[in-house]
Order: C-alpha cells, then sequence, then structure tokens
C-alpha cells in the first residue's frame, strides 16, 4: 500500500490526486494587487495597505530561473537525510512573472547545476521531501514542491 | 545633511579563532584593551551595550549586561542589540544616541562570540513558523545557498569567473598576514582556491568564510569629552555614520532566510536595492559620497560578496567589480583599499563581534597604527555588511 501523503507546511500547496498541476498557494492583497508567499494570513505587508483584504491564490506554477545553486554538503538540521551518503542536490530561484516575485525551491533530483542556466523555464512538481512513519506508525511521505526544468519538446 | 560626530576614544579586540572558551572571556579582554587604549577607567563609563549572541544561553541574550558583570557593575544602564551580523552596529548606534542625547560622556560597546564547527544553524526544535528554521527543512538551504544565488548572478550578468572570486581570497589573505587579530594567517593562491572542494556552486570551500570565536569593543565619546580627555588633541577618529536601515517593501532581491523576495505586482520597486541603501543612508549621515572614501571593510561572506559591495557601496558600477579588483585598486597600495584587516576571509564570521570589529580595523588604519597593513594614511573610512532578517549596518570613520 502506498504511504499516505502530507504536506511538509500545511497551506502553502496544493496537492492535487489526478493530473492536474500543483500549485503555491499565496495571498494577494486586493487594494494594491500585491502577492505574498508564503501566504500572509493576517494583514497585508504593503505599507498603507494593511486594512486591504486579502484573498488567497494559486501562484504561476511556471517561471523563469532567476539563479540556482547546489548543496554538495548534507545540510544541518532540521534538514532531514534523505540518503546516506549525501547525494548533492540544487536548489533554484524562480522568476514568476505575473507576481513578480522570485520563490526558491529544491530541484527534482538527476539534475546538476550543469543542466541548468539562468533564464531557463521551470515548472512547479510535487516531490517527497522525506518519508518516515505518522503517530500510528503508519508510513507518510512528506510532499513538498521542487522545481524542475521544463525540457523542450515537452520530453520529461 | 550630516550629523553630530561622536569620538571613537579606543579600540580592541581578541584574536579570532577556534578557542572554544565562553565568549565572556573574549568580550571581556577585547573590553579591556578598547579602556586601555582609550585611557578610561571601567567606572567612569556612563554607558554599556552589548551585542548578543544567540549560540550560548541566556547570557548571550543580554550580552550588555553579562559584559557589564563579568567587567564589575557599576551601576550604570545597559542594553543589549541583535541584528544579526549587524549587531555590532545597532549596539553602537545606542551608544551613539545615548552620547548624542547628552545622557552620558563615555559609552563602551561590546560583541563576542563563541561558534559551533561547520554551517550556522538554527536552534534546536520545531518551529514551523520560523522561516530560519523552515529554510534548512524545506529547502535544505544553508547561508552558502543564498550567498553562491548572488554569486552565479554575477557569473551570469556580469561574467565573473572562478577566478576573480578566488583573486578577492588572494587579496584578504595577503592582507591579513601580519594582522595580529586574524585567525588565517596564510598566503592563498588562486589554484589554491580553485583546487578546494565546490560547497554551493560556484562556490568553493575558500570563497567562503568559517565560523570563529573572537570578541571586539569599543569606547565612545563626546566631542566635548575626548577633547579634554586628550588634552585639545583635534586629530582623533571620530563617528560620522551610523546606518541600520531596513529594507524598503517590495524588497525584490532574494534575502536570506526567506523562501520568496516581495512581489512587485502592487507597488514600484524602490529605485535603490536595499544594500544600495545601506551605503545612501551612511553617506547621507556623513555628508560625503563613495568617492570621498580611501579605504573600506566589507562583509565578504562570500568573494563573490566582497565584489557586490563594491557596486552597492558605489566605488564602482554595476559589473565593474571585477575590473576594480584586477586593477589593484581595492589592494593596500590602490586607491581603496578593502578589507585591509584580511576580513572575513581571515577572520571567519564571529557574528555579534564583526560589525565592531570592522570599526576598530578603520579606526587603527585612520591613526596609521594599522601594522603590518597600513593602507596609506586614509582620512575616511566605511564599513559595510548585512544581517540576515533585514538589517544593514554601515559606519563612516573620519579623522
Amino acid at each position: 500500500m502506498a504511504a499516505r501523503r502530507r504536506p511538509i507546511v500545511e497551506g502553502w500547496f496544493t496537492m492535487p490526486d489526478g493530473d492536474e498541476s500543483p500549485a503555491l498557494i499565496g495571498t494577494r492583497c486586493s487594494d494594491s494587487g500585491t502577492y505574498f508567499f508564503p501566504p500572509e494570513r493576517v494583514m497585508s505587508r504593503a505599507p498603507g495597505h494593511s486594512d486591504s483584504t486579502l484573498t488567497e491564490v494559486e501562484l504561476s506554477n511556471r517561471g523563469r530561473l532567476w539563479s540556482y545553486t547546489d548543496a554538495n554538503y548534507q545540510p544541518p538540521e532540521p534538514y532531514v537525510p534523505v540518503t546516506d551518503p549525501h547525494v548533492p542536490f540544487c536548489i533554484a530561484a524562480v522568476e514568476l512573472e505575473t507576481e513578480q516575485m522570485v520563490v526558491m525551491g529544491q530541484v527534482v533530483d538527476g539534475v546538476t547545476v550543469d543542466d541548468l542556466e539562468v533564464g531557463m523555464e521551470m515548472e512547479l512538481v510535487l516531490d517527497v521531501l522525506n518519508s518516515t512513519t505518522d503517530d500510528d506508525g503508519e508510513p507518510v511521505d512528506l510532499m513538498v514542491w521542487k522545481w524542475k526544468p521544463v525540457v523542450a519538446g515537452g520530453a520529461s | 545633511m550630516s550629523v553630530e560626530q561622536v569620538a571613537v576614544l579606543g579600540v580592541g579586540m581578541h584574536p579570532w579563532g577556534k578557542w572554544g572558551r565562553n565568549f565572556v572571556e573574549y568580550g571581556v579582554a577585547a573590553a579591556r584593551d578598547a579602556l586601555s587604549d582609550a585611557g578610561v577607567d571601567w567606572r567612569d563609563v556612563g554607558f554599556v551595550a552589548g551585542a548578543d549572541t544567540m549560540r550560548n544561553g541566556y547570557p548571550g541574550y543580554v550580552a550588555g549586561a553579562t559584559f557589564a558583570q563579568a567587567l564589575g557593575w557599576t551601576g550604570i544602564p545597559v542594553t543589549s542589540a541583535y541584528g544579526a551580523c549587524a549587531s555590532g552596529a545597532m549596539a553602537l548606534e545606542a551608544a551613539r544616541q545615548r552620547i548624542l542625547s547628552g545622557m552620558c560622556d563615555v559609552a563602551l560597546v561590546v560583541g563576542a562570540d563563541t561558534t559551533p564547527k561547520g554551517f550556522l544553524k538554527p536552534n534546536a526544535g520545531e518551529r514551523n513558523d520560523d522561516p530560519d528554521w523552515l529554510r534548512f527543512r524545506v529547502l535544505g538551504a544553508t547561508n552558502p545557498t543564498y550567498f553562491a544565488l548572488y554569486a552565479r548572478r554575477r557569473v551570469d550578468l556580469y561574467g565573473a569567473t572562478s577566478e576573480d572570486f578566488a583573486r578577492v581570497k588572494v587579496k584578504n589573505a595577503r592582507h591579513g598576514l601580519h594582522n595580529p587579530y586574524a585567525r588565517f594567517v596564510k598566503e592563498v593562491g588562486i589554484d589554491d582556491v580553485l583546487a578546494s572542494p565546490m560547497v554551493a556552486s560556484p562556490l568553493r570551500l575558500l570563497d567562503i568564510c568559517a565560523t570563529s570565536d573572537g570578541g571586539a569593543a569599543v569606547v565612545l565619546s563626546s566631542m566635548d569629552y575626548a577633547r579634554k580627555h586628550l588634552s585639545g588633541d583635534d586629530s582623533l577618529v571620530r563617528v560620522a555614520a551610523i546606518s541600520t536601515v531596513t529594507p524598503t517593501f517590495p524588497n525584490s532581491v532574494i534575502e536570506m532566510p526567506n523562501f520568496a523576495t516581495d512581489s512587485a505586482a502592487g507597488l514600484p520597486v524602490p529605485d535603490r536595492t536595499f544594500k544600495n541603501a545601506i551605503g545612501d543612508a551612511a553617506y547621507a549621515q556623513a555628508g560625503i559620497g563613495p568617492e570621498d572614501v580611501q579605504v573600506a571593510e566589507v562583509y565578504d561572506l562570500s568573494t563573490a560578496l566582497e565584489l557586490d559591495w563594491y557596486e552597492d557601496l558605489g566605488f564602482c558600477a554595476p559589473g565593474e567589480a571585477e575590473g576594480l579588483l584586477r586593477d589593484g585598486v581595492t589592494e593596500i597600495g590602490g586607491r581603496l583599499p578593502v578589507n585591509p584587516s584580511g576580513g572575513l576571509a581571515c577572520f571567519g564570521e564571529a557574528v555579534p563581534a564583526q560589525a565592531l570589529a570592522q570599526v576598530c580595523e578603520i579606526t587603527w588604519q585612520l591613526r596609521g597604527t594599522a601594522e603590518g597593513r597600513q593602507a596609506g594614511s586614509p582620512t575616511v573610512g566605511i564599513t559595510a555588511n548585512q544581517g540576515l532578517f533585514g538589517h544593514g549596518s554601515s559606519v563612516i570613520l573620519t579623522r
């Protein structure tokens, strides 16, 4: 039986079951049009718009690579190692056009810095951050968003 | 606009290293050196400000009182300031304000740290609402991750190379060779940097600063007190500016420890970036511009970040920092030596002490007493650094 899935942080991204694409969940300040990720729930941080309504929105799930790097050494706690020994992974900062903001995320496994180039198109996918067991002893996959290069021609 | 000045009466440091002792020891040693340098008795100090450390338990959160108690309670008012790497500047500003408001003549500012080995990491515990905890948990993003994102932008936008980055380390290693307070005193070649392991592409181990133990202290006083104390000697070093600015919304550059930038889809992005604004505020207070600066201590958390600072502080236009370095402008003997102390490359980072250590170095440079690393005869120097969670730090000293 497949492990149940749980988001690593509640309310930061959608976890559709079917073929639908996942998306980051942000909020938007109705006065100024500013977006927030992680979603602001209490008040708009746009100065002068503190009384504005915050509306939950799904952010664009594609953007352009603003910058990138990799983690060649295992990050310290509270990072949870997924392999022993550590396998380097990439981290991307992706610029969303509509929202005019840059959002970081890990890059999917198997991509190295040699595969990346500033300006390339990236899409948001869901992946397992790490697997563990729930309080009831059942296996659970903790899910996270990751960035994935959009390969020309649509192959994946 | 230029603001009223205060005097730097004395400075002191405890050598940086991995000593593994209580941070209070380093702070007290630095404070005693600074008081002795100033020729001021501790009992004549009217205010004490401490820069906090987050890694040494409760005494670190109340650093001002910790140092005051260790030096011997004298009943004076105290403050403790935390602004990550900018903590020292915040504590210094508290002391300056106390003096300028006429509430005291002499103030002591102290910062010290004992750091664990390896990557700086958040304190233990499960904190799903703390971005500094979450970035490690969700992204595996360390401090070098952010430094590397900026470095990659230089490569992409300006064609910076690994050799350019390595040249910063080579320069700073040479500067720090004879600095008695530096931890790493060894010549480094470009090949050494390029042969060091890749940590966060494009940054290698020798591009990234270590974490260290260390302590630094500064004694400030009113100009009146200083003139009397020094029998009319008017050539003393003065604080012309302290900038502790925060970002302006929307901040469109990704900042540690955030997951995202502010969105620019609503309000217009300010003309000047946050890092520009740190220097701008200092220049405005001092009533000078970048062209007046003759020596600088900037925060080289990574080699590439030192290059960013050249541009952020207006030493050159965006994209020209590598050229400035290659032309020797920023080495001792050049027109505008940067990090004559050896910088973080030779010191490693002792967070709450670092902004004060920068002030100590510029003070020595302006006095002309920086042994083995004197950068000409400067009369105007600037420091710059940035603490995570939106803390700017820049100090301008003149003589």
